[in-house]
Parts: C-alpha cells; structure tokens; sequence
C-alpha cells in the first residue's frame, strides 16, 4: 500500500485552506436576482387569505410565488410525501413558509415580505408529544397511523415476557434526550438556472443531489432528464442537508418562470427552521440480567416528537430500537417506537439517526447494572460484547467487531482501572460504548440497482478522472474516491481529478448520509479501478512479456514484480491500452448484500458491516454549584482500516466535539407564551450565540486510537467514522458525572442545574437523579413476532403479516 | 443572509463636529456607532434603525488612554484614591485596553472584564464605550424581524399596543413576555466592563453640543430595559475616568456558558483597599441580574474593618446575593443564576485575599481562556 493507510492532506485541502472552494452563496451568474421567503408566523393556523398586491407592486419585486404554484406534494421517504414548497392551506409551525418574493436584491425581496398580508385562522397548537397522544384533532396531517400519531412500531424477536421473568434482576429506566440541530457553519444556500439549452440547473448545498433531483422532478412535474441538480462543497452537513428542501424547490419554480438564475441564502433563522435534526425522545428501558452480567432479554420504548413533518421520521423512529442488538450479545429483544406530529420544525436524521437517544439510555443502564452487580463497567461489557459475524435477534448480520479492543485500549489509555471509582469527589471518569452502520443496506425507494456508481476516464496523458455522484460534506469523500483509484492503479492522488455530487456528469450515489460514502463509492471505486488496471495489465503484459499475474501497479509505473527494472510508465501502458481497446472508459458500482431481516420493518438497521467505539470521559463537578468542565476525553474506534488517518482522526475528534454540545449544552427548545394572551409557539433562541453550542476554544483533551481489523466487506478493510464515534460520548458524560458526585443524570443535556437538582435531591434522601419519571400512556398494537435465529427463525414474521419487501431507509 | 437597512452614515474628525450633527439630526433619527458590534446585528435584526448613523472612529482624540489626575474632578464618594488615574477614550477599543500594560497591572478587573468580552474578533472592533452603552438584552427581543412578529413584538421594540388593545381577550397595551405583570421592560444589562469600572469608582464625561458634564458611572444607567442610560440623546460618551488604583485590589468573575464566547448572566465585579489583612473600604457591583449593574452596598460595608476570613467572605456572599434578582430572559434558569450568586462573589472575594483561584477559573472557562493569569 502506498497510499491507503498513510496520513495525507486532503486532496480538496489546498483549496478550503485558500479559500478558494466555491461554496453555493459563492455564485454569482448574470442577472441573478434573489429569493426571500415568507414564513408562518403562527404555529398552526388554515390560512384564510394571501394578498401580495402592495408587494408586487413594491419596486423591485419581479415575482410572487404562494401555495397555489406548488400543488404536488413531496418528501424524502415515499412513505411521508407530506412537504409543499410552500404552504397550501395550512401552516403547521412557526417558521413554516408561505410564499416567496424573487427581487432584484435581497434587501428589496425582505422588505417586500412585510408588505404581504396573510390572513391566518388559528387552530390548537400541539406543543409537546403528550398534546398529540391526547388530542387526535385536529390532525396536522391527514395521514399516520392515528390522529396525530405519525408511526408506531411494535416488534418482538423472542419471549421478552419470559426472559425477563427469568433473569436473576430487571432494570426499568427512563430517559430523555432533549432535540438538538446540526448547526452547519455554512447556512443552506442555493442558485437555479434555465441553462442556455433551456434545461433547470440547481447548484445547491445538499448532502443528497439523487434525491433532490428525483424531488425537483416531482414537485414541479418535469422530466428528470431535463433536470441537473449540481451539490456545491458543503460547509457542514452532518444531516441537515439530507432532505429536499422548500427553497431548492421554490427558486427552481422561480428561474423557470422568470428565465434569470435565482439565488436564496437561508439566515441563520432559517437553517433553525429547516432542522430534521435530532429528535427529542423520552425512553423506557427494561433489561434483564444474570449475576454474571449476561442479558436475557431487553425492551425498549421510545415516544419521538416529530415536528411537523414526516421528513426521514418513519425510518428515525425505526432506528431508535434498531442497534441495541448489535453491540452485546441480547437473546430476546422487543422493540415499541412512536412518532407524533407537533407544531415545530419537523426533526429528522443527525449524525447518529435515531440511534444516540437510545445509546444513551442503553450505556447508562449497563453502567447502573455494573454498579448494582458490583462489576466494573468494563469488565461488564467485557462479557457480553457480541461475536463477530453473527446474526443478531433482529436479523442484522454482523461483521468484524472490535468492540472488545476497543475497550481494552481504551482503558489503557486513560488507565480506567486507577481512576474510575478512585478519583476525589467531584472528579469522575464514565466509559461508554457504541455502533454505527457503514451505510443503509437498503436505499431510500425500493429498486434493484447500485447503490454507488463510478467511472473512470484513462487519458493517455496519464491523467485520471473519477466520476461519482457522492457528495463532498467536508468529510473528506473526494480523498477517499481518489486515494482509492489512486492506489489501484499506482498511481499518485494529484493525477486524478474528482467530479463528484453531479447529476449530469456522474453516476448515481445515493448521497452523503448514513455513513456509506467511504465503504459503498470506495468499493464502487475499486472495481472501476480493477476493470481498468486489467485493460492496463493486458496491454502491458504483451508488450513486455510479462505473465499478467506478475505486473505491479506503483509509483506511476507497471513492472514486473519479479525483476522491477522491466517496466514502462503508467501514461505509457494507458497509450498502450488506448491503442489496443479504443477509448479507456470503466465503471465500478456497489450494491450491499442482501438483508436477512424478512419482516415488515427490518428495512431499517441492515449494513454491510458495522463500526464501534468506546469512550472514557473525566469530569470535574463542583458539588456546590453543579458546574460541570470536561478535561479530558480517550476515545477508541474500530476502523477496520484508516485509509487515511488524518482524516478518520478529523472525523473522530469531530464527532466527539459535536457530542460534547449534546451532552453538556444544545437544546432545541421552544418557548409557547401565555396562551390567553398569544397563540405564540417559537423556537427559544433560532441564533448561533444563543443556542449554545461549543466552539473549538472550549474542546477538551482528545485522545484517539483507532483499532484497525481490516472487514473484508469494506474498501480495503474500512468500516465507518463519520458518526459512531459521537455516540458514546454523552452517556460517558453521564457515567462520569455518576463516578463523580454520586448521582444519576437520565437526561440530555447534562447541565449544571439538572446535577445540582440531582445533589439537592439525593440529600434530602429521595432517589439521586434528575430526568424524566413518567412515559406517557401510547396504543401500542400488538408486537409483530419474528423469532430469533437461534429459535429456529428465518427472519420473517409469525402469523398474517409475513414478508412484504420494506422500502423505509435511510 | 440579513440585510442592513439603508442608512446615512457621517465620519466626523472631532468631538465637536460629531456633537454637532447628533445635536441637528430629528430626534430618535440619529445613532451614535463607535465598533459596531452592538448596533450592526441589532439593525439587520431591525432592533434599531436609525436613518443616520454618526461614527466615532475617525475621531483621534476619543483614542487614547492618558494617565490624568482623575481623583481632583471625580465625584464618586466615597473616593478613597490618590494620585493619578486613568482616562480612557470612549473609542478605545477593548484589544487595546486589554493590551494597556497600566491597566492590566493597576486594574486587574477591568483587564479581566474586558479581555472576558465576546472573542478576540469582536474585542477588535468593540469600544470601551460601546460596552458601556450596550444595548439591553433579552430572549424575547435579541431575535429577528419575523420571530418577534412571531410573538406580537413586545414593549421594547415594535409593540403594536393599538393593535393589541383591539384583540377580543388580549391584554391591552404594551407588554414584557418575561413577565407579562411588568409594568416596564425586563431586559439585562450585559455589559462586562460597567459593573467592573463601577466597583473601581469610575466616572464617565458626556459631550453635546452644548458642553461636557462629567457624572459618577453608576449615574449613567436606570433600571429600564428601555430607558436604560440617562445619556441624553444628544450627548456622546466621551470618556471614562477611572481613579488611581493605589491601594486597590480587584477582581471581575463572569457566569457564562462558554469559556469562549457568552455574554455575561451573571457577573461578580468586586474591588477592595486593602490595609495589611484588613479591609479598609470595598464595593461589590452585580452584573447581568437586572437593567443595570447592582451595587451590593450592604455585603461592601459588612466587609469594612474586617479580615477576609472564609466567615465573613460567606456572611459578605449571602448579603451580596440578596439584590440578584435574574429573570427567565438569559441562558440558564433563573433559579440556578440567583442560587451561584453568592458562590460568585465568594469566588471574588477570595482571589481579593490572594487566594490561588487558576483552578476554579480553569474549570469555570476552559482551559484556554484564563484571565487573570
């Protein structure tokens, strides 16, 4: 290896550090005018009445667009195609918009907003998941599974009832993990055009082009093929760019009619609006265990609030109770989700989807057990990590798992086994593990074909060009599509060129989201990379005489292993090739095995492999004010392989940055004021100074091992570290605030007040924790039942409701 | 992205001639803008549009700190100092004053106040006298055009009392939503360096056209989130003078979310004269738990004649506390913010006695951002 497994800069490095990248507010075309839209100023309401008169008349105002422009529905899962670009007839929170002002400034377009009247009737306002259980109407959509209830998922793998009337304890907890956003520094932002060939172009920041441009398609009724949806660089995605957004869909409409490109820059505001972020879910976890430690069954429940639209939520709610499986070894498993709609920003998938709220639950439990059964945390995971390439209770297939190392580094590294219950009060240390997918098994619509294409252009200069819909995020997937292709062929990341996230110039990639660029277009890359080094190969072969089998792709050259001298130039056995076979030209693509999961729902949790980590996390809490300050942070993560270190170590320490927010400070919080004076329900601080999120200046100590165990499965070994390693992380903080002053914080965010409620709590001799103590009362249906392999199942489920195909992915 | 409403802007080069045009602008027409790290986002936020803004940075003399015998004209009682003070330019900007070796050796306070303000950025840009005329601030009014027509406005900005008195079931007239029962604005004074220059006995002088006056700073603020200075508004802040620190110790102790980048929601400014272990006269100014900063006359005097022992440091906290009435407008809960006063001051008091607090500052900031130190 040359390439792969050695720390490099970045092959879009040069230009994000000059500044020279081109971000989507970066556009500027000829006679580009701008959009502004209107947005709902109440949080549920009928709209009685738009009149636009005085702003169409506003000089400087060239177009008003409102509902009635945008009569076909959309959204990001065909289960939940619930969206209009702006509002028809109802507006469902505040923020939702309602029409839109294309001007010929964008301080001309905002003026114009105010000078649009909007006639609202208000209705009753759901503000809170209990609101919605309660009340079924109004419904805020005219779909879901009942009344204001989006989605309810009932399953069960095995005899829950009885495993946990046969284990030697059973731990019942609840939790709650409040709704937090991504917070992208680069806010959305978006330009159309009418090419000069009368087509629709769209530059926009999204983490996912195929399904904006499938998206496009619908909503304004055109041909896809007319259609080129463009993602420019994203400053930051982690979710919140994975949807089809109202303002892709609106300024397309607009330079349509109006044939002059049309740009729109959210405001920060705006992004807040936008969210699909983190759900806030209140859980209840029951766990059984032996003595010993070992699990004998486990049942979780989660209540998601929604927002107000369907956005990725059936496939979050799914995603709530999807991983528990697959980090220790559980016999029997029953999972109940429940998502409902309320009057806010509509939530959705951010880094982790679904899975941190019920991690966090988890890894707080085990560490109550541990305490309970008098075993170290460790040494409690220790024992019941699950094996490597089994078939969990609810049909994932496993791959590599380094979890087990990952502990055992770890520990080491911050050695565990001289702090943790050993520090002085007020300082702890809590260990938390974890699991993420390497990307969805299953896409987002149900169809047969590739998951990931590319392609390669050989030119006889030497000179590579790699083609691939994958988007650039900032993760860094333009390296990995190069590094890849670069290391098949032998030959250096700067001959290559990366045309990426175009839906005109590159093959499909579903896009950048569920962490499947590096291990899905990696694989893709290697085979197009493979098919063209044998072109290579054969045209080399005959000229040198070498047998196939012994040419060596390296250093820009094909030789002879056997007598290295005994070579020519890689642009020369490209000329060779050309002369031979025409025009070199190959393809790679990458579709991922098939799921085992055979039962309605099982659509959701399927990966090639899975990555994990471990985390240990000190703190410093002063037991008179509650203040918590986090030194230090050890964290380790399976990799299977770095294929380029200085990146996965970005990834990590950026994911563990991003948790620290979550842990300790970030809510997604909503303000409703008096209700006899207002109808009034908005967001608490839609502003990057008062959503408090840390910076870099307020990081810890970070330490990062990475366990490399390469999985067959993935690009030279690699598995995922886009999201994993965010994962264990808040319920670490929580175990550490445990190891340090003695109490329980069942909730996200762990701030100051909740531990000193928590301290003033367990003085006063009641139970020493804070979160919540009440789940509230949901109509579960009955379980679907699908026995586990080990009792003889084949994945599908018991009774009438057997193996229709699932389609809900993400 | 947000837009600056359209504006007349003037660059006078003195004192006089900025005087002047504030003195011959419409009332309510004309804003001062010195760094305008305040006033630029609150007018693309729409807080504030002013049609003509008057900038002070192209005027030379508002630039300097001067050494000056401050004690002769102060007025601040009781004044317990001597010799030469500071007088500091409205201008200066908060690098400058941060990097003022005088001021970091005589004023530890202020030099840990002001180096506590926003990010090195925003200290760039920001004035001393802009800090001290920092707007007020509140959840329900630091938000943008669109989220307060969200809430209907409020009495601070855009209340539409006329619209609302003719709502069927609405309660009539103007309206605070922190507490819908107040008859005036609840928005916090968040200003880092008033309650600092206010504990080291500062005074600041006020120009218009028709002359200076010169008024103890405690003087310039009212306890009005609307009407919170009592500079008139054809008056400039021209200059802060601050006492000769002989003698003097003090300290600035700042409750904020993040070590890096937080407005103050609650602060502790304290200073103290110290002969030999005892103290000989002291003041404690509460910042970010009303309108304006809060003297704690009681906790100073209760300090007077006596050691800092951990007893009287506790008794001096608890009375420092009594006037800490934060309200649900800030980061933080209300609750917690008046709970942690008493520990604030204490932490104050305790560095005044020369207690080894790099730690507790550590922890309360990050490890980066230790002032102080």
């Amino acid at each position: 290896m040359n390439i792969i497994g050695k720390p490099r800069r970045r092959v879009d490095g040069r230009a994000k550090a000059t500044g020279q990248t081109k971000f989507a507010d970066d556009i500027m075309l000829p006679r580009m005018v701008h959009c502004k839209l209107l947005r709902s100023t109440a949080p549920h309401a009928r709209i009685v009445r738009i009149d636009a008169a005085r702003a169409r008349a506003h000089p400087g105002v060239l177009l008003i667009l409102d509902g009635r422009d945008f009569p076909i529905p959309y959204g990001i899962l065909p289960v939940s195609q619930d969206e209009h670009a702006l509002a028809v007839d109802r507006v469902r929170f505040v923020g939702d918009p309602v029409a839109a002002v294309i001007a010929r400034d964008e301080l001309t377009a905002f003026e114009a907003l105010d000078l649009i009247d909007v006639e609202y009737e208000p209705l009753r306002t759901f503000a809170a998941p209990e609101d919605s259980l309660q009340h079924d109407d109004p419904r805020i959509h005219e779909y879901g599974d009942r009344g204001n209830i989006h989605k309810l998922v009932s399953l069960e793998f095995g005899d829950v009832g009885r495993a946990l009337a046969d284990a030697d304890k059973v731990f019942e907890d609840t939790f709650f993990y409040q709704g937090n956003t991504h917070l992208p520094i680069e806010q959305h932002a978006a330009v159309a055009a009418k090419d000069p060939d009368g087509k629709l172009v769209l530059w926009s920041s999204t983490q996912t082009p195929h399904y904006v441009h499938r998206a496009l398609a619908k909503a304004l009724d055109m041909p896809a093929a007319h259609i080129r949806v463009v993602a420019t660089p994203n400053g930051g995605g982690f979710g919140g760019k994975s949807d089809p957004f109202n303002h892709e869909i609106v300024i397309a409409k607009a330079a349509w009619l109006l044939d002059r490109p049309v740009k729109i820059c959210l405001t920060r505001e705006e992004v807040f609006y936008c969210h699909r972020g983190r759900h806030p879910v209140l859980m209840r976890m029951k766990t059984g265990v032996n003595d010993d430690g070992t699990i004998t069954g486990m049942e979780v429940q989660t209540v998601l609030d929604g927002g107000a639209y369907g956005s990725y939520g059936v496939a979050s709610t799914f995603y709530t109770g999807a991983l528990q499986t697959v980090t220790y070894h559980i016999p029997a498993y029953r999972f109940q989700g429940c998502r409902v709609f309320t009057n806010k920003p509509p939530c959705g998938p951010k880094r982790g989807h679904g899975t941190p709220q019920s991690r966090f639950g988890q890894e707080i439990q085990l560490d109550k057990i541990a305490d309970a059964l008098g075993l170290d945390p460790a040494d409690l995971r220790l024992r019941i990590v699950e094996k490597p390439e089994t078939l969990t209770a609810n049909y994932l297939r496993l791959g590599t798992i380094g979890l087990a190392e990952c502990i055992r580094r770890v520990t080491r590294a911050a050695d565990w086994s001289s702090k943790h219950r050993r520090l002085p009060f007020g300082r702890g240390v809590g260990l938390a593990c974890s699991s993420y997918l390497s990307g969805a098994g299953l896409p987002i619509y149900w169809n047969d074909m590739p998951h990931s294409g590319v392609q390669l252009k050989l030119d006889r200069s030497g000179g590579v060009t790699a083609f691939c819909g994958a988007t650039e995020i900032g993760q860094g997937s333009d390296d990995v599509l190069v590094a890849c292709v670069a290391e098949v062929l032998g030959i250096d990341p700067i001959d290559i060129r990366a045309v990426t996230g175009d839906t005109d110039l590159t093959p499909v990639d579903l896009g950048s989201y569920s962490s499947r660029v590096t291990l899905m277009m990696g694989n893709a890359a290697i085979q197009a990379a493979e098919r063209a080094r044998d072109l290579l190969a054969d045209s080399v072969s005959r000229k040198l005489a070498v047998p196939k089998d012994r040419l060596v792709f390296a250093d820009r050259r094909v030789f002879d292993t056997e007598n290295p001298s005994v070579g020519i130039a890689f642009a020369e056995a490209v000329q060779l090739a050309e002369a031979a076979f025409g025009t070199i030209g190959t393809t790679g693509s990458y579709t991922p095995p098939r799921s085992a999961a055979r039962f309605k729902g099982g659509g959701v949790g399927p990966s090639p492999t899975y990555s994990y980590s471990a985390a240990i996390v000190e703190v410093d809490v002063d037991p008179a004010t509650g203040w918590i300050h986090v030194p230090r942070v050890w964290i380790a993560h399976d990799i299977g392989r770095a294929l380029n270190p200085t990146l996965v170590r970005g990834q990590v320490e950026g994911s563990v940055y991003m948790a620290l927010g979550e842990a300790l400070m970030e809510e997604q919080i909503f303000r409703r004021l008096p209700p006899r004076l207002s109808h009034a329900l908005v967001h608490k601080f839609p502003s990057i100074l008062e959503y408090k999120s840390p910076t870099t200046m307020d990081m810890p100590e970070v330490f990062t091992e990475l366990i490399e165990e390469p999985d067959p499965r993935g690009p030279f070994g690699a598995k995922e570290v886009g999201q994993g390693p965010l994962l264990p992380v808040m319920p670490a903080v929580a175990n550490a605030v445990f190891d340090a002053v003695g109490v329980r914080i069942d909730e996200v965010p762990t701030t100051p007040e909740k531990i000193l409620k928590a301290l003033e709590a367990k003085a006063a001799g009641k139970p020493a924790r804070y979160g919540p103590s009440h789940f509230p009362d949901v109509p579960w249906p009955e379980p679907l039942q699908v026995p586990p392999p080990w009792e003889g199942g084949d994945g599908k489920a018991r009774g009438p409701e057997r193996a229709t195909p699932q389609v809900i992915q993400s | 992205m947000m837009r600056l409403p359209h504006f007349r802007f003037h660059a006078p080069r003195t004192v006089q001639e900025a005087a002047d045009l504030l003195a011959s602008a419409s009332p309510g027409e004309a804003m001062i803008v010195a760094g305008g790290t305040d006033l630029l986002p609150n007018m693309k936020r729409r807080q504030q549009v002013p049609s003509t803004l008057i900038g002070l940075r192209g005027i030379a003399e508002l630039r300097a700190i001067s050494n000056g015998n401050a004690s002769a004209t102060l007025r601040v009682a009781p004044s317990p100092s001597r010799g030469d003070g500071l007088t500091i330019g409205a201008s200066v900007t908060l690098s400058a004053l941060v990097g003022d070796e005088r001021v970091r050796r005589a004023y530890t306070g202020l030099w840990q106040a002001a180096s506590q303000v926003a990010t090195p950025l925003l200290r760039n840009m920001g004035t001393i006298g802009g800090n001290l005329c920092l707007d007020t601030r509140c959840n329900y009014y630091d938000q943008n055009y669109e989220w307060r027509k969200a809430i209907d406005f409020c009495m601070k900005k855009d209340d539409r009392s006329p619209e609302r008195a003719a709502l069927p079931g609405r309660a009539a007239l103007q309206v605070c939503w922190v507490a819908t029962s107040s008859p005036r604005c609840l928005a916090v004074s968040s200003s880092d360096t008033a309650p600092m220059l206010m504990a080291l006995g500062a005074s600041v002088d006020l120009t218009s056209a028709a002359g200076v006056r010169s008024i103890p700073l405690a003087d310039l603020y009212r306890n009005d989130g609307i009407h919170y200075l009592t500079r008139r508004p054809d008056e400039i802040l021209t200059s802060i003078r601050v006492p000769g620190a002989d003698g003097w110790k003090s300290t600035y102790w700042k409750l904020r979310r993040r070590g890096s980048f937080d407005f103050p929601v609650l602060s502790v400014a304290a200073a103290a004269k110290m002969r030999g272990e005892t103290v000989e006269a002291a003041r404690i100014v509460l910042g970010a738990v009303a309108s304006r900063p809060v003297a704690s006359e009681n906790a100073a005097a209760a300090l007077v004649g006596r050691r800092l022992t951990d007893d009287i440091i506790a008794e001096a906290a608890e009375l420092a506390a009594v006037p800490s009435r934060p309200m649900d407008n800030t980061d933080f809960t209300l609750v917690w913010r008046k709970r942690v006063t008493r520990d604030f001051v204490s932490y104050a008091l305790r560095e005044l006695r020369g207690d080894e607090t790099t730690d507790l500052r550590r922890r309360l900031h990050a490890w980066h951002v230790v002032p102080g130190v």
